[in-house]
């Protein structure tokens, strides 16, 4: 039934799709909260306001989300290459990924922020806290549920990237399901790559609805 | 101890420029229960936030314990703001601490920390009868408990003044009492300004030294709470005190009757004045109207009295003599 199927393979196709994963995702969460936090801040009636700013990193943010993924992977070869070594492999589809979700993930973050109580910075402000304090200490602690289930929505948008980055030799669950299962009519290869797919998804889903509803005080 | 002078403040929006405060002058002296009364859009909101400068104001100046608030850095407005506490409608807790780490916040943004923290957030808990609850999350608790933490943040870092946005209005007459006579009892245990702003005439009565009404960014009436709900003189103060008040209607009024409002203070609210002198020069009463009550624990009594059957004029002066106030009804 599964005469096509070379385990060996596809073991080492998960390990890569759970490698450019977490490689992508911890650093799109490293550069997505710094940057949703500034989108944040510099909003009308927020804390440091600058509508100069905000309309800079609003443009840049929109033009990365608007460029189809698959584009990006291209556009950013030589920007890879200039930071990786590489634009192959999992450490090649690393950059473009990160490109590609952290605009997407820090919308996500200004809007847990934005939900927020303003009721909140009022009270920091009054207690006689600096900016930094307030966003450290009580915006990013209160908007936790919302930035950890935006998360999970990235990480799972991630996962059908990193299906694109076979493009350029990434490999991966999705890379081998494009040229197994598709281009070879191996199906299946096809069904085995994509039950995995949709268990890592559904694992995905279920650690992120747990981790919301350990920090949900609400 | 808090002085307000000439405070404007206008809002501009995409409807156009609105005047929020114009040209506020305010006094309020240490141990005072201040209020601040007035409609929704009087401007009593945003002249209690220039107090700590979460309004800035657009001319005027603020002082608190002899500090220009309006003349600071950002770095001495903060130190200041620390001896400002605020407590709020809606409480502002952090919901994602714990009701000790709401309490412990302030402290911590003085960058403290250790057993000293500890101690005083017991201490705080304690006092405010929330000793069992440190662990829980503000979700947990009802609103008057609530507002009891945020009252413990706000004197974490012991502050001389308490500012207080509609601090019960999103309480129940019961739990509002239970938080009125908290801050009475802080007033008077720990020497603590309070400042209270809120559309509740009741709370004014209740715990209020000094009043003053507003109405379109002004202040239209101050004094102490007795002198102005008894003897109101705008008529914004007026229809705030009669809202909730019985009329009586005119046709309940004796022909021939001579109307008069009279307040009685102090220990006479209790006494047989108006029997006596009705007696003494052979006057009817009936009572239309009235009320007996205290203010900021004082008791009153006003009452509207139709007069006949005898010299009204001579009853109205002999109870003047003995200290009754006599007013036109």
């Amino acid at each position: 039934m599964f005469d096509n199927v070379d385990w060996t393979e596809i073991g080492r196709a998960t390990v890569d799709t759970l490698l450019m994963l977490g490689g992508s995702l911890g650093l799109t969460v490293v550069f997505g909260v710094p940057l949703g936090v500034l989108l944040y801040l510099s909003g009308k009636g927020r804390l440091a306001a600058n509508p100069a700013l905000n309309a800079v990193l609003s443009f840049v943010v929109n033009v990365l989300r608007s460029v189809p993924f698959i584009i990006l992977l291209i556009v950013m070869l030589p920007v890879t290459v200039l930071l990786v070594g590489t634009s192959l492999g999992v450490a090649g589809a690393i950059p473009p990924l990160v490109v590609g979700a952290a605009p997407f993930y820090a919308r996500l973050v200004e809007t847990a922020l934005r939900e927020v109580d303003k009721g909140v910075v009022e009270a920091g402000q009054a207690m006689g806290g600096t900016t930094f304090q307030i966003v450290v200490r009580a915006l990013l602690p209160e908007a936790l549920p919302g930035i950890l289930a935006g998360a999970t929505v990235t990480a799972i948008a991630l996962v059908s990237y990193t299906a694109m980055a076979g493009v350029v030799g990434a490999g991966g669950l999705g890379d081998l399901a494009i040229r197994f299962g598709y281009q070879r009519f191996q199906t299946d290869v096809m069904v085995v790559t994509v039950v995995l797919l949709l268990v890592l998804v559904q694992a995905l889903q279920m650690l992120g609805d747990r981790l919301v509803a350990a920090v949900s005080h609400r | 101890m808090i002085r307000l002078e000439g405070v404007t403040k206008r809002f501009r929006s995409a409807a156009g420029e609105r005047t929020a405060l114009d040209g506020v002058d305010l006094e309020i002296a240490a141990g005072d229960v201040f209020g601040v009364v007035g409609r929704s859009g009087a401007g009593k909101s945003t002249l209690v936030r220039t107090i700590n400068r979460l309004e800035r104001p657009d001319a005027g100046r603020v002082f608190v314990d002899g500090q220009e608030i309006t003349a600071l850095d950002a770095a001495g407005l903060r130190t200041a703001r620390r001896r400002i506490g605020m407590i709020f409608q809606h409480f502002n807790l952090l919901n994602a601490k714990t009701v000790a780490e709401n309490v412990a916040f302030p402290l911590r943004l003085e960058g403290r920390r250790g057993g000293d923290v500890d101690r005083r957030v017991a201490e705080l808990l304690e006092r405010l009868g929330l000793a069992e609850h440190g662990r829980k999350h503000p979700a947990q608790l009802s609103g008057g408990q609530k507002q009891r933490v945020g009252i413990a943040r706000a004197l974490a870092t012991e502050p001389k003044v308490l500012l207080c946005d509609e601090a019960t209005s999103a309480l129940d007459p019961e739990t509002t009492e239970d938080i009125l006579t908290l801050l009475d009892q802080l007033n008077r245990e720990l020497g603590l300004t309070i400042v209270l702003i809120t559309h509740q005439m009741e709370v004014v009565r209740r715990v209020c030294d000094r009043v003053a009404v507003m109405k379109d960014g002004r202040v239209v009436e101050q004094g102490a709470t007795a002198d102005v709900f008894l003897h109101p003189h705008h008529e914004t103060t007026r229809a705030m005190l009669a809202e909730g008040e019985e009329a009586f209607d005119a046709s309940v009024v004796p022909a021939g009757a001579r109307l008069a409002k009279l307040t009685f203070r102090g220990a006479a609210t209790y006494g047989p004045e108006l029997s006596r002198v009705a007696r003494s020069v052979g006057v009817d009463y009936s009572i239309l109207s009235g009320r007996i009550s205290r203010i900021r624990g004082e008791p009153y009594g006003q009452l509207t009295v139709a007069f006949t059957g005898g010299d009204a004029e001579a009853a109205v002066a002999r109870l003047t003599e003995r200290g009754v106030r006599v007013e036109a009804a």
